[in-house]
């Protein structure tokens, strides 16, 4: 009896190796989270030192338009209003993912729904290496062909958002055409088939059907782009000219958050308002992460209700 | 199968790692130099010729920018911080417990598209320019093209020393910025009617090197303060270095390094120059 | 407009759109291969790079770029495979698992220069491994571990629920099933991920930069002692990958042929991204075989 009741009070072998799982998996992403953590409170404490230690104001900083780190202006603040390259980096994260969806998701339509055979073939091994064309290479790309390209047929210097723009266009297409790829491959077959059941043709299959049920997916593909496009630093700072200034046009010398921070990091000294205001342009990359993020659920939602 | 296979990897990985701690040990030592990307080639290729020379030291060297290479230094998380400009002229650094060691010199000359119909300004034209005063070529006689400014990464060490002695007390234009030499020179090789500056070391054909005042950019017109935008290379150390890093150090100072690879590299060995100048600008003759 | 006549439209301008990719996409290889194929030979795939000479080659970067995917790798694969199980098999939907999803998206649209950065002060100075592989491959994983993570992710959800089911009727714990059944299940997914992501860690400069640095000491291929300085299983000393290099020598570089090198250097990598494509992809396959037939 005692024998038996022991045999149960006891984990069972496979209840102990669930539980191992269990929380091996768990240390995992809790590692993970911790890191995030620890990034997010190391961006951001250096970050608000610019309004807590050195005082500038808020307001300033996100609307001034004059980018003079190390410099006061007539009123005794520091000129560091960060506008121009907010708006810049607004602009290049806007125009290249206008550019890159509708590229992509045609590639993904191509390779998903009407040949599979000769996209995974072709389109997939290319998009694949693509990725691992590093940023730099694609920066002396850009300079050497398309600053002198836009250069010719537009006039000015070539460099400026729209040269950084078509950059980030191809740079960003590999990762929103596969991630596209994946969220219509997510789309069940039977959708497509009870379409094609009913007498639709082919495209309006694609667009009334799977395209609608691959919303939210695509849309997280378009704002992953737009999320690596926004944090790109090194081949937008090789062709938009990092003019701290507004942008007149989309050829004039413009800059981004992240040209700007790559730029002046290794030539300002730890704890001073010069670098302290770096990562406070640092932290509004984050918190610009953050809002790609609750726009993608906030949609995701909706396209799951309309359901 | 496939978590045998990590299980297989981590235990590799585990492996390696003990082999690290229990390898034996070697009698080895290494220091790190830290800072100007300027300075890196220099300092690089005197350590692999030091490492070679002494077997079993090595010098690591890194860049990351002057500021990068004072606040390491600073902080006392390297051996040696590189650096372009004075301690003094950079905020934020306790500068008295930094020692300074000035291992070369290096010139620095304003750099235009070929093509501009200029080849020599004076200094009161190039500050005109650099403030935004004078705009088109032809108003230095050259041809009707726009001048485009472009400028190192405010913090730079080159820009810091063109801008004290050029601009003075007055501020450049906002214009485009670039954060390297090289990347520099592309972007005037290759835009019409821009003007930007560069160490001599990185003057090529794909660009014209400006004289001012009729005084040519050379390192013998710097030798003697004739051409006087130029500035020290410092490897600060925090206080008085010792052991390798001072081997190292009088090793950077010793005539070999000084007329032969210091040279080869195109700056100025220290030992040549026949003045002293200090953080204000001040002049000295060396005796 | 007729419904088939739309069709043809469409499917027509999907063609020509894929097709510009295409062109886009080839013409840019090609662009690198044609700069840098010339560049490339034995001698410069095994020489040491030279910091202001002519002739320098890539080969200690080379070594460099493979050890750190490699390494790199070896702590992020498990780790981001854990916490994708935990993900798509155990976490309930609250807003715990919100938190943490969002997190880790933001994670992955960090900037890689701010995860450099973070790795500079952490690992380089705080933790005094100084500027080396190992902080390199600890900076990685960060860059790295976001996206795996996701990929995985969308590896194992596209498993059907079916199978977990069966897993489950047959009386095996939960954590068996996803060992047992749905990890070879999703295995080819998991291993495009890797795939992707071993693309973006061979190609990434800026993470790298700050931690594993931008200097290549001389490597002596005989020295397997891992506590010296020139043994390439160091991971305690610095070491520039490919990546670094390319960077480098456009940034501040004086060798004369700098140029060249860079152009050569990029074709280099391009081509190792191709063969590290290859190569999975055959493994991939074998695999696959290996467990449907067995």
């Amino acid at each position: 009896m005692k024998e038996i009741h022991g045999d149960f009070s006891k984990k069972s072998k496979k209840r102990k190796l669930e539980s191992f799982g269990r929380t091996i998996s768990f240390v995992c992403i809790a590692l993970i989270v911790l890191v995030v953590l620890s990034i997010l409170y190391f961006v951001i404490s250096k970050g608000v030192s610019t309004f807590f230690v050195d005082h500038v104001s808020l307001k300033d900083f996100l609307f001034g338009t004059l980018w003079r780190p190390g410099e006061v202006g007539e009123d005794g603040n520091p000129l560091v209003g960060a506008l121009p390259m907010i708006v810049g980096s607004f602009g290049v994260t806007i125009f290249s993912a206008i550019f890159a969806t509708p590229f992509a998701i045609a590639a993904a339509i191509y390779m998903v729904e009407i040949s599979p055979k000769t996209g995974k073939k072709i389109l997939q091994p290319v998009v694949e290496l693509l990725v691992g064309i590093p940023s730099v290479v694609y920066g002396f790309i850009g300079l050497m062909v398309v600053v002198p390209t836009i250069r010719s047929i537009f006039g000015g210097t070539g460099f400026g958002i729209l040269s950084a723009t078509l950059v980030l266009f191809v740079m960003i297409l590999p990762t929103v055409t596969s991630m596209a790829v994946d969220a219509l491959q997510a789309v069940p077959r039977h959708y497509r088939e009870a379409s094609l059941a009913m007498g639709a043709t082919r495209w309006q299959t694609i667009y009334k059907v799977v395209l609608r049920a691959a919303t939210p997916g695509l849309l997280t593909a378009v704002v992953f782009g737009m999320a690596r496009a926004f944090g790109e630093a090194l081949a937008v700072q090789m062709v938009i000219g990092n003019a701290a200034m507004m942008p007149t046009s989309l050829i004039t010398p413009a800059s981004t958050l992240t040209s700007i921070l790559t730029m002046s990091m290794g030539n300002t000294v730890m704890g001073t308002l010069e670098n302290n205001v770096l990562w406070s342009l640092a932290t509004i990359l984050l918190i610009m992460a953050l809002l790609f993020n609750i726009l993608t659920r906030w949609i995701g939602k909706k396209g799951a209700m309309n359901k | 199968m496939k978590l045998k296979k990590i299980k297989l990897l981590l235990t590799l990985a585990g492996l390696m790692l003990v082999a690290t701690a229990c390898g034996e040990v070697v009698d080895e030592e290494s220091i790190t130099a830290v800072g100007s990307s300027a300075m890196q080639p220099l300092v690089e290729a005197a350590g692999e010729q030091y490492s070679a020379e002494n077997l079993g030291k090595f010098i690591n060297v890194q860049g990351g920018g002057s500021g990068t290479g004072l606040s390491q230094i600073d902080a006392g998380a390297v051996d040696i911080g590189n650096s372009d400009i004075f301690a003094e002229e950079s905020g934020g650094i306790d500068a008295d417990k930094l020692v300074d060691h000035r291992i070369a010199v290096v010139g620095i000359t304003p750099i235009v598209t070929p093509g501009t119909g200029v080849t020599d300004v004076t200094l009161e034209e190039l500050r005109d320019i650099f403030t935004g005063k004078i705009t088109n070529w032809a108003e230095l006689g050259g041809k009707d093209l726009p001048i485009t400014v472009l400028n190192r990464a405010s913090g730079s060490g080159t820009r810091a020393t063109f801008e004290q002695w050029v601009l003075g007390d007055e501020k450049s234009i906002v214009s485009q910025e670039q954060e390297s030499s090289g990347t520099v020179r592309q972007i005037v090789a290759n835009t019409p009617g821009t003007i930007s500056y560069v160490a001599f070391s990185y003057v090529t054909d794909e660009v014209e090197a400006l004289s001012i005042n009729v005084v040519e950019p050379t390192n013998e017109n710097v030798q003697n303060n004739d051409w006087i935008i130029w500035s020290y290379e410092h490897m600060y150390t925090n206080g008085e270095p010792e052991g390798l890093t001072k081997d190292f150090l009088d090793y950077m100072l010793s005539e070999d390094v000084q007329q032969t690879l210091i040279q080869a590299l195109d700056y100025i060995p220290i030992s040549n120059m026949k003045i002293e100048r200090d953080v204000e600008g001040n002049t000295t003759p060396v005796q | 407009m007729n419904p088939k006549k739309a069709d043809k439209i469409a499917v027509g301008v999907i063609y020509m759109m894929s097709g510009i990719i295409v062109l886009i996409l080839a013409s840019l290889l090609l662009f690198i291969l044609w700069r840098g194929l010339p560049e490339i030979s034995w001698e410069f795939l095994t020489s040491p790079s030279k910091s202001f000479q002519v002739g320098g080659g890539v080969g200690i970067q080379l070594f460099n770029s493979f050890y750190l995917l490699i390494l790199t790798m070896l702590i992020s694969a498990p780790l981001a495979l854990g916490a994708a199980i935990y993900l798509s098999e155990y976490a309930k939907k609250n807003w715990v698992t919100d938190f943490i999803r969002t997190a880790i998206e933001v994670l992955s649209s960090l900037p890689s220069i701010v995860v450099g950065l973070f790795g500079f002060l952490i690992f380089v100075v705080q933790w005094d491994f100084g500027f080396s592989i190992l902080s390199g491959a600890l900076a990685l994983t960060i860059f790295n571990l976001p996206l795996l993570t996701r990929t995985i992710e969308d590896a194992l959800q596209t498993i059907p629920a079916t199978q977990r089911e069966a897993g489950l009727a047959l009386g095996l714990s939960r954590w068996e099933t996803v060992t047992r059944v749905i990890l070879p299940a999703a295995l080819p997914g998991i291993i495009t991920g890797m795939i992707l992501a071993a693309g973006r860690i061979f190609g990434e400069a800026a993470a790298l930069i700050y931690t594993a640095g931008q200097s290549a000491p001389a490597l002596d291929f005989t020295n397997w002692n891992p506590r010296s300085i020139t043994s390439p299983l160091n991971i305690m000393r610095p070491a520039e990958t490919l990546a670094v290099h390319i960077w480098k020598i456009n940034s501040e570089g004086v060798m004369p042929d700098g140029t060249q090198v860079s152009a050569g250097a990029s074709a280099v990598l391009i081509l190792a991204v191709m063969l590290f494509n290859l190569v999975s992809r055959y493994l991939g396959k074998k695999i696959q075989k290996k467990i449907t037939s067995a």
